[in-house]
């Protein structure tokens, strides 16, 4: 396991490499001079050759990219070229907001679709069960930010309940900070509710011909204990993956629903950002996103292996 | 024919809505009772009635016509996106599965480079970073769709690169070009269907998305996810309409598609056993 560990390790060096090329690569196609946005009314040719030297824009671009990788090793990730504030201060200070949303969607995913996944398996063919698949259909065939609309105009406008955007801390004002918290998570949960929803009816519904729960019912258990104890233990291994998969995806996710609802989170600067030409913004968001990617990707294999006693990964079981 | 109807209903379903959707594309102009681009300062923000079925936006242009046309823009993007992902990303996947080796190693790390980006993260950087056109929009979506495709082919390759036809073919002297091409190719292509066609449905939302951040066709041209982006100005007034023509539109093709794929791959591939 330990081996299993470090030789994924390993392979990540030379594909981290390959991102952060990609990432540096593919900020500098962009068309126009991010300098021009930066100095607004400033168009003395002196002065934006000075910035130009500042920002080290002048320099040959794989000289460009080592600094730009010696310095994001440390840490550092430059300035935003529109409010001058450190990346890494700006990208921390909306973290908590993101963060914040990202876990109770994820939450409220997992915490439905367990249940009538569950239910609708058990169940198979009943009414809850069409509805649970017709739900699962629809729910990965809607754009969120579509249904983040249909939501803010009957829930916000139409019947006042929820504020249509907006945030307050949670240290503020607890009962505000979930009036607003609601839309969104709904917003950013289903297309994943709708997933694993999927995904529980599937394994639960492979479990049960499994020749251990003939045993089981055997036995004489429970059925209650057959569903929990024996079905949805074996069950669970694949969902643990595809969740561990949106755990890594929440800054990609967090885009489209913070945009809409004026979340002052990561996902919002990075559309903000890309908006304003702001380089170092943008360059640092992908990155994180990348990385945090990768990293929940390989947790999600280690996880895996330990959960399912089965999968060996002391051979070869490369890419 | 009758007895395939029968066994798989689901497919012919699913096929006769993305029918309907092409069809609905390509005969927008005969379908659309307006012309989309065509602004009407006497009719602005008029809600669904007979003349207007879904309403007229605040140009008064009106949104059915609008929603109709925006199919031409979805489906090019999801086919010609799809088209470049699968084109490049199985060339790579057939070379890297059948050489093996050096090649398959550097081969599968940059398509493991490619893999740690976030869907969305990366189209959304590609776009950004050659700017917002309707064709990088499509380039975007296709380089996003290449690992599944490499993937999925090499995977396959491999699977069947030992089988005895293959080694038969070698030993009557065939290239590796051709043994790729004639022997390995085709009988890879059942689970590559059902992925393109399950990537339409992704490159179409892909699509949406981007124009809804506006980094797809630019305006008027409409498109669903830019005529949503619109439509949010006037959300506050009620002005429901406006947002829920495109809506529908992409709902109902990432539907079609989404549905017609899950048939296919049950229809295609026997072994799986389906449970709904």
């Amino acid at each position: 396991m330990t081996q299993y560990i470090l030789r994924r390790l390993l392979l990540m060096v030379p594909v981290a490499f390959l991102v952060t090329i990609l990432v540096f690569g593919l900020i500098r196609l962009s068309p126009g001079d991010p300098l021009v946005i930066y100095a607004g009314e400033e168009r003395d040719p002196a002065v934006l050759e000075a910035l130009r030297h500042e920002y080290g824009l002048d320099q040959p671009l794989p000289a460009q990219y080592v600094s730009w990788l010696t310095h994001a090793l440390r840490g550092d990730l430059g300035r935003s070229l529109r409010t001058r504030q450190p990346v890494t201060e700006a990208i921390f200070e909306r973290f908590p907001a993101t963060f914040e949303l990202g876990l109770t969607a994820l939450l409220l995913s997992i915490s439905v679709a367990l249940v009538v996944g569950t239910l609708s398996a058990v169940k198979r063919n009943s009414p809850l069960d069409l509805l649970a698949t017709g739900f699962t259909l629809a729910g990965v065939s809607l754009p969120n930010f579509f249904l983040g609309l249909l939501l803010i105009l009957i829930f916000a406008l139409a019947i006042r309940v929820f504020p249509p955007g907006g945030y307050t801390s949670i240290r503020e004002d607890a009962f505000d900070s979930l009036r607003h918290l609601v839309l969104p998570a709904i917003t950013l949960a289903t297309a994943s509710m709708a997933v694993n929803m999927r995904q529980v009816r599937s394994s639960l519904l492979d479990a049960f011909s499994q020749e251990y729960i003939r045993t089981a019912r055997a036995k004489g258990l429970r059925e209650t204990v057959i569903i929990v104890r024996h079905a949805l233990k074996n069950a669970l291994i694949p969902v643990v993956t595809i969740i561990g998969l949106q755990v890594g995806a929440i800054i990609e996710g967090a885009i489209i629903t913070e945009q809409i609802y004026f979340w002052p989170g990561v996902g919002k600067l990075a559309v903000d950002s890309i908006g304003g030409r702001d380089y170092p913004v943008v360059q640092a968001i992908v990155l994180l996103s990348a990385l945090s990617f990768m990293a929940t990707t390989l947790i999600v294999d280690v996880l895996y292996a330990w959960l399912d006693p089965r999968i060996s990964y002391a051979h070869g079981a490369s890419s | 024919m009758r007895w395939y109807l029968r066994r798989h209903p689901r497919l012919f379903i699913g096929g006769g809505l993305v029918a309907l959707l092409i069809l609905v594309a390509i005969f927008a102009p005969f379908i659309a009772p307006y012309d989309p681009t065509a602004v009407d300062v006497s009719q602005t923000l008029e809600p669904p009635g007979p003349a207007h079925w879904l309403g007229t936006d605040d140009l008064g242009r009106d949104v059915f016509s609008r929603t109709v046309y925006g199919a031409r823009i979805s489906l090019s993007v999801g086919l010609i996106a799809v088209s470049i992902g699968f084109t490049v990303g199985v060339t790579i996947g057939l070379i890297a599965g059948y050489l093996g080796g050096i090649v398959d190693l550097l081969a599968m790390r940059a398509i493991d480079a490619l893999l740690a980006f976030p869907a969305l993260v990366l189209a959304i950087s590609i776009t950004a970073a050659l700017g917002p056109q309707i064709q990088n929009a499509m380039i975007a979506i296709g380089v996003v769709a290449v690992p599944l495709y490499t993937r999925l082919t090499r995977g396959q390759v491999l699977s069947v690169r030992e089988r005895d036809y293959i080694t038969a073919a070698r030993t009557i002297g065939a290239s590796g070009r051709r043994i790729v091409l004639r022997h390995i190719f085709p009988n890879i292509t059942n689970p590559l269907v059902v992925q393109a066609t399950l990537s339409i449905a992704f490159a179409i939302l892909a699509e949406a998305t981007l124009s809804f951040l506006g980094l797809g066709a630019q305006p008027p041209t409409p498109t669903w996810g830019a005529d949503i982006n619109y439509s949010q100005r006037w959300l506050s007034n009620l002005k429901w309409w406006m947002s829920v023509g495109p809506g529908l539109g992409i709902f109902l093709a990432v539907f079609s598609f989404n549905y017609f794929g899950d048939a296919l791959r049950d229809a295609l591939d026997p072994r799986i056993r389906r449970s709904g």
